[in-house]
């Protein structure tokens, strides 16, 4: 930690429950009272990612968008819809480039992606997503690049199935990279984030393809997004509930608001999708985009305000302990 | 080969944190007070690789025989002293070089890798500076540096253990609170240690990342404490993500089939309730 601003006041104490700036929601009650808990001068026991805005949630965003696009994409053009089709394959490339653009942006120099290809390790996430990228990023770019020009339509094809095969696996390894970490909010979610993960990045692609498709081709953009929104809904609202006191970043702070915002959002882009046509359909293709936007931003910043307090990281594993402690001396 | 750092005997005069600066010399990382008790550097990082902490509490330690002086009643003279209820604690934190160490498991470039001493160490010249080792890491140990975006942490000195030295820290303590050796032998002398405090009617001691069952596979750097380890800012049951990854994986192939799957139905709905 290098950060020497931080002064708390000259009276601080530690071994009682020091005077972290307690982010109380307005209007809303915690779900657990605040259990009791020490710490040192309340200061962070793990260090928080490094990771800013909006490079990385805006590389999870894109890579859900794209690897979901994909799939569209194939279907699309398995199915004689044209538009879709083409809309679908150049999202699906713009997405993950910009991504890539996104990723290296916060590494701060493109040979260091290359650096990331060495070696190979299924124990990082980091490592899986890099290969993963390096198969699918030409994929999708040679499909894209044959529904553009119209040239060399057979290899396009193929680049559209093979991009198809990975795009599941790109929307859904972010949810392993951002898991597998200490930060509480992050790591206890690790059952629903992958559900949460693609049922987002299902919902963007839909709304993609909502946007830019005409009436009598956007049909299986329409299911996908409403099958996406309700996918996403359902983990997040799970996995809040199963996390109880660590879920708290999710509606509070900076990650609730965005959550909050992302609610909306799709509550209005699922309605617009099922109901309107023409502009109005339009336009909820650009919520249910907006809305899987704003949900990797509120999940970003849950994560960094969950490994700021100590309270995330210090009162479940006290819990833990305290089980064990109970279990052994019972059993 | 590690350390058992004894807090029991800390003094607080910071030997370790200097010693480490200089032999490894890290950069100055700001001087600032932060009213903090005596710890003005906070919390370990890329630029502190030992950090004292000073905890003031309003608890009394046991009363202890110290053993010495015994031609004069220090008791008596004590007595005389109102009592106060306010103990210091003090303890040198550092890396803990984790048997199974998060930071380079998720490392995706190579650069942490374990010495033949068993230790973790980072390698400057390969780190992309990808900064996933950072929130790997279930002590908060390792950071990135600031204007070099690389990561940073205690190397246990690797380059002074390959001449056969201690390290800078265990070198310059002057009361042994920081003990460098190999791990058996640490854990038998802290064992002991710990035995007698008890023993002395220091109840709260206690051993910290001693065991080899607890969650990150043992620490190459263990404690004793005299108090619970969030007093001193140590996760009180840290736990090895890497150990649920290949639960992380199973999920992320199930949700990955289900995306596949909600695309299907997608398209069969259309094909199946005719176009809408
Ligand atoms: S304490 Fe943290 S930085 Fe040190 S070896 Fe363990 S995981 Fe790595
Ligand atoms: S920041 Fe460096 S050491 Fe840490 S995970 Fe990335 S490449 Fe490895």
């Amino acid at each position: 930690m290098s950060d020497q601003e931080v002064r708390p006041g000259r009276e601080a104490l530690t071994g009682v429950a020091t005077g972290r700036k307690r982010r109380r929601k307005r209007g809303e009650q915690p779900m657990v009272p605040d259990a009791e808990f020490t710490s040192y001068y309340g200061k962070p026991i793990i260090n928080g990612p490094v990771w800013h805005s909006p490079d990385i949630p805006g590389y999870l965003f894109l890579g859900g968008l794209a690897g979901a696009s994909s799939l569209l994409g194939a279907g699309a053009q398995a199915t004689g819809r044209g538009t879709l089709a083409l809309a679908a394959k150049t999202g699906a490339f713009g997405a993950i480039s910009l991504s890539l653009v996104a990723l290296v942006h916060d590494l701060g120099r493109p040979e260091r992606f290359l650096n990331m290809l060495r070696v190979f390790k299924v124990t990082s996430p980091m490592s899986v997503g890099s290969w993963l990228l390096s198969a699918y990023g030409p994929l999708a770019g040679a499909a894209a690049a044959s529904a553009v020009t119209g040239k060399l339509p057979r290899v396009g094809a193929a680049a559209t199935v093979g991009a198809a095969a990975f795009g599941p696996a790109v929307a859904a390894y972010t949810a392993a990279l951002v898991s597998d970490t200490a930060v509480p909010a992050w790591h206890d979610g690790y059952r629903e984030m992958p559900y949460l993960f693609v049922g987002s990045g299902a919902s963007a692609a839909g709304g993609l393809g909502l946007l830019a498709a005409p009436e009598r081709e956007c049909a299986p953009a329409r299911n996908l997004a409403l099958f996406g929104s309700a996918l996403e809904i359902g983990a997040l609202k799970r996995m809040e509930h199963r996390l109880g006191m660590v879920a708290e970043p999710y509606h509070s702070g900076k990650g609730g608001k965005y959550l909050r915002a992302a609610e909306i959002l799709s509550a209005a882009g699922v309605a617009g999708a099922a109901l309107g046509r023409g502009w109005v359909r339009r336009l909820s293709g650009a919520a249910l985009i907006a809305a899987s936007a704003a949900t990797r931003w509120g999940i970003f910043h849950a994560g960094l305000d969950s490994a700021e307090d100590p309270k995330y990281t210090v009162v479940p594993q006290r819990q833990r302990v305290t089980t064990a402690a109970e279990g052994n001396s019972s059993g | 080969m590690g350390f058992f750092t004894d807090t029991s005997v800390c003094i607080g005069c910071k030997a370790c944190e200097v010693a480490c600066k200089e032999w490894n010399a890290v950069p100055e990382d700001g001087i600032a007070l932060t009213g903090m008790s005596y710890d003005n550097t906070v919390g370990l990082g890329a630029d502190t690789w030992r950090h004292v902490a000073f905890i003031e509490q309003r608890k009394p330690i046991s009363r202890q025989d110290s053993g010495l002086h015994h031609d004069t009643d220090v008791l008596a003279m004590a007595a005389d002293e109102p009592s106060t209820d306010f103990r210091w604690l003090m303890s040198s934190d550092v890396c803990k070089h984790c048997t199974e160490a998060a930071c380079l498991d998720v490392c995706p470039t190579g650069s942490l890798f374990r010495t033949e001493f068993g230790t973790v160490v980072v390698q400057e010249d390969i780190c992309n500076g990808c900064g996933y080792c950072i929130p790997a890491c279930p002590y908060g140990v390792i950071d990135q540096r600031d204007g070099d975006g690389r990561a940073w942490k205690c190397t246990l000195c690797y380059d002074r253990l390959g001449q056969g030295q201690e390290p800078a820290c265990a070198k310059a303590c002057p009361t042994d609170s920081i003990q460098f050796g190999p791990l058996d032998e640490l854990r038998e002398r802290a064992q002991n240690r710990v035995e007698q405090l008890q023993d002395a009617g220091v109840a709260d001691a206690r051993l910290y990342g001693e065991s080899p069952d607890d969650g990150v596979g043992g620490d190459g750097a263990f404690f004793l404490l005299l108090d619970e380890p969030e007093v001193y800012g140590l996760p009180p049951d840290p736990k090895v993500t890497t150990r649920d990854l290949p639960a992380m994986w199973r999920h992320v192939g199930t949700a990955a089939v289900t995306l596949v799957g909600g695309a299907l139905a997608a398209f069969a709905a259309t094909a199946l309730g005719g176009r809408k």
